[in-house]
């Protein structure tokens, strides 16, 4: 608990932007999605046969995941991509159906003998809905309301995955360093919005039941007043923010926040440009297609990665040939592929260090020796990709005692450390390496393609500031595996931030 | 719902239509102010048929004073019975005028009941403000479904005598619908009883008691026991 508001306290600046952007994301897709979805509430409850496929249609739309609609959508024109645009279109979708049918419901629901008061006192349809049917549907419809941005704020955590910023960038980032103090300072701040907002709306409600002719005027005046609050508090919070003119972005992995972060320093400090962060984006797709499309300009690729997932080839190990392959494919969808970093995050093939020891063990030949008393565990990933176990397996004769076991890759190094399985296939640079005790063994049939860390970037940006391309290149070899082993144990192990991780190593 | 139905109702003249429940007595009225067209036939008000008429113009030329009131729960005594005038477009003081003037002519002193909400009246206030909302544009047709039915019979009799009262004063063509033919009696000029959608007979209050149609008969004596109004009038 005091960890925790340690945590807030010295990242307050950054706690109250992120809440900031979390509430300005729910105010603006809420309010949207009342635009939205009242009139279309209203139309419905006017045709009952059209009530049911729009309310059918709204509950499938209801029961898509949130990461899988912002998943659906990345690839889709004007609304998809990256960025706080394409969470607003998700969180409007979601908001859509709570408010849809509360406003059938309040409209439908009113007494027969009152409506048809009106109709035979003359009212036109218009003036039924404005003077009978709406002040009457309000309080359900607000009640809608209610649910809709009470889902809202739950939602929106997952906006952090597609770069859109809120409390979610808290939960991704402790969910990839497995530091539970950092999920909590995003999922408790989060929590309590959630309650915040249920209970203003909640008194809102009754304050609309209560039947008073003021009140619904007075009302409206509070929820128009604390909507335009909401907006400026927001909207002061993403200035405090800034918006730049380089945008780096990074997956949403430590390894990768850090290497954002030494990216957006070094432009920051070589080029004296403004940079905006867009970091932990869901993953390489995401990152891809961020790219492609220009809601950032650079971020930091593997080339095994780019040569197989992005670009669908066939796996290669030879360094300089996946390189030259991957640059050109870059070229010509615009991107620039800069000089490597200089270290090659492939997979490792892992033992305690007692073992390599007792054993005698370099190389995975070595390890292929005692393998078949061995158990192994593997990360999902690793099973199924085309580099992954079964070439592995059949390059080095490797066969264990049992079927290797499937895992979460995170609590492979963990289940090798207290011995439940006795190898595992990691990361070169996981910080993990070093504070378990592991020992590498060598790839010395160089199975595994090469996976070099490289900032690609969007070309375009490159030959407006030419500052930027210098000073990226000026990161060509600098980072040894070593040096991002000790840095990625700096974030996992001790809980230091990767902007500060960064910081220290530019300028050592 | 209704067949083979003529009913002539006179400038001033106060109609009542009597039947069990079932009987059209209802469909008549929805059918003045066209919540209803007629399959055959037609229905003129004010010497036009309700085909021809706007419906929105016919509806607020004919006040309706409908049964369970209906008084919009979200609006005052003051803003329900301020509906049409104000659909109508009249000015914010002519409409509080109107307002006031209409709540003395029902019995209810505006300085007290105009800003009451609907729930915190009783059955009979509510009916009150049922009749001065129908009225307040001053329609020259006046339709009334079961006005005093849900009420105890004391409130009952007190409005029944502050409408002979009324209508004395205003003159309107009144279609009033109701089940008790000792209502029916008291407050029509003619009662017309209604039979599974027939007319089966029209005519002034007294000739009631003349008619030997079986059906009618029945009806009478079922309602109204000729025996009761000369026991009841006794000291």
């Amino acid at each position: 608990m005091t960890t925790l508001v340690r945590f807030w306290l010295e990242n307050r600046l950054e706690l109250a932007t992120l809440v900031g952007e979390h509430v300005l994301l729910v105010a603006i897709s809420t309010t949207v999605a009342v635009a939205i979805g009242v009139p279309v509430g209203i139309v419905a409850a006017r045709r009952p046969r059209l009530a049911s496929p729009l309310v059918g249609v709204a509950n499938v739309v209801q029961t898509v995941p949130s990461l899988a609609m912002f998943g659906f959508l990345l690839p889709v024109p004007l609304v998809g991509g990256v960025g706080a645009r394409a969470a607003l279109v998700v969180l409007v979708l979601y908001g859509l159906l709570p408010i849809v049918r509360s406003t059938i419901v309040g409209i439908t629901g009113i007494d027969r003998a009152i409506r048809e008061a009106g109709v035979a006192m003359g009212m036109t349809p218009r003036e039924l809905l404005r003077q009978i049917e709406l002040p009457l549907a309000l309080p359900s419809i607000v009640a809608g309301i209610r649910v809709a941005a009470v889902v809202g704020v739950g939602s929106a955590t997952i906006a952090a995955a597609i770069g859109a910023g809120g409390l979610g960038q808290y939960i991704y980032r402790g969910l990839s360093m497995v530091d539970s103090t950092v999920i909590l300072a995003g999922a408790i701040p989060a929590a309590l919005l959630a309650l915040v907002v249920d209970a203003g709306l909640f008194l809102l409600e009754r304050q609309l039941s209560a039947r008073r002719r003021a009140a619904p005027r007075r009302a409206a005046a509070i929820a128009a007043g604390s909507i335009a609050l909401i907006a400026l508090a927001g909207s002061a919070a993403m200035a405090a923010r800034g918006s730049g003119v380089i945008v780096v972005g990074s997956k949403n992995f430590t390894e990768q926040l850090i290497l954002g972060e030494i990216v957006a320093q070094t432009i920051e400090r070589e080029t004296g440009l403004a940079v905006q962060r867009r970091l932990n984006l869901g993953g390489t797709l995401i990152s891809e297609r961020a790219l492609l499309t220009g809601d950032i300009d650079v971020y930091v690729e593997y080339t095994g990665t780019a040569l197989t997932a992005i670009f669908r080839q066939p796996p290669s190990t030879d360094p300089e040939t996946v390189r030259t392959t991957v640059r050109e494919l870059y070229a010509r969808t615009g991107r620039t592929l800069l000089p490597p970093l200089g270290f090659d995050n492939t997979f490792a093939i892992l033992v305690r260090g007692a073992d390599a020891r007792a054993h005698n063990l370099r190389t995975i030949d070595d390890a292929a020796r005692v393998a078949p008393g061995w158990r192994a565990g593997f990360g999902y990933e690793f099973l199924e990709r085309p580099d992954g176990y079964a070439g592995l397996a059949r390059t080095y004769g490797l066969a264990f005692r049992d079927p290797p076991q499937v895992m979460d890759l995170t609590l492979t190094y963990r289940a090798l450390a207290a011995g439940q399985v006795d190898l595992i296939a990691g990361d070169a640079t996981a910080g993990l390496i070093r504070g378990l005790d592991l020992v590498r063994l060598e790839d010395n049939r160089r199975y595994f393609p090469p996976y070099d860390a490289v900032p690609v970037a969007s070309a375009a940006t490159l030959l407006r500031y030419p500052e930027v391309h210098r000073a990226l290149e000026g990161l060509a070899g600098r980072i040894t595996a070593d040096d991002m082993q000790a840095m990625n144990y700096a974030a996992e192990a001790r809980g230091e931030h990767p902007a500060a991780i960064a910081r220290r190593f530019l300028h050592r | 719902m209704l067949d083979d139905f003529t009913l002539r109702v006179g400038a001033g003249e106060v109609v009542a239509l009597v039947g069990a429940s079932g009987a059209g007595k209802t469909t008549v009225l929805r059918l003045v102010n066209r919540l209803l067209l007629p399959d055959a036939g037609g229905v003129r008000v004010q010497g036009r048929d309700t085909r021809d008429w706007d419906p929105i113009r016919l509806r607020r030329s004919v006040g309706y004073v409908i049964q369970e009131v209906g008084l919009f729960p979200h609006l005052t005594v003051a803003d329900n019975v301020a509906v049409v005038p104000r659909l109508e477009g009249w000015e914010g003081d002519r409409v509080r005028a109107r307002v006031g003037e209409l709540l003395d002519l029902v019995g209810l002193a505006p300085a007290t009941y105009a800003e009451r909400w609907p729930d915190e009246l009783s059955g009979g206030q509510r009916q009150r403000v049922g009749v001065a909302r129908a009225l307040a544009a001053d329609p020259p047709v006046l339709l009334m479904d079961e006005p005093f039915g849900a009420l105890d019979p004391v409130t009952r009799r007190q409005l029944q005598d502050e409408f002979g009262r009324l209508q004395s004063a205003l003159r309107k063509s009144v279609v009033l619908v109701t089940h008790d033919m000792a209502e029916a009696m008291a407050l029509a000029d003619r009662v017309g009883v209604l039979d599974e959608g027939r007319l089966i007979w029209c005519g002034p209050p007294p000739a009631l008691h003349g008619c030997d149609d079986p059906r009618v008969r029945t009806f009478v004596e079922a309602v109204a026991p000729p025996s009761r109004a000369g026991a009841q009038a006794r000291p």
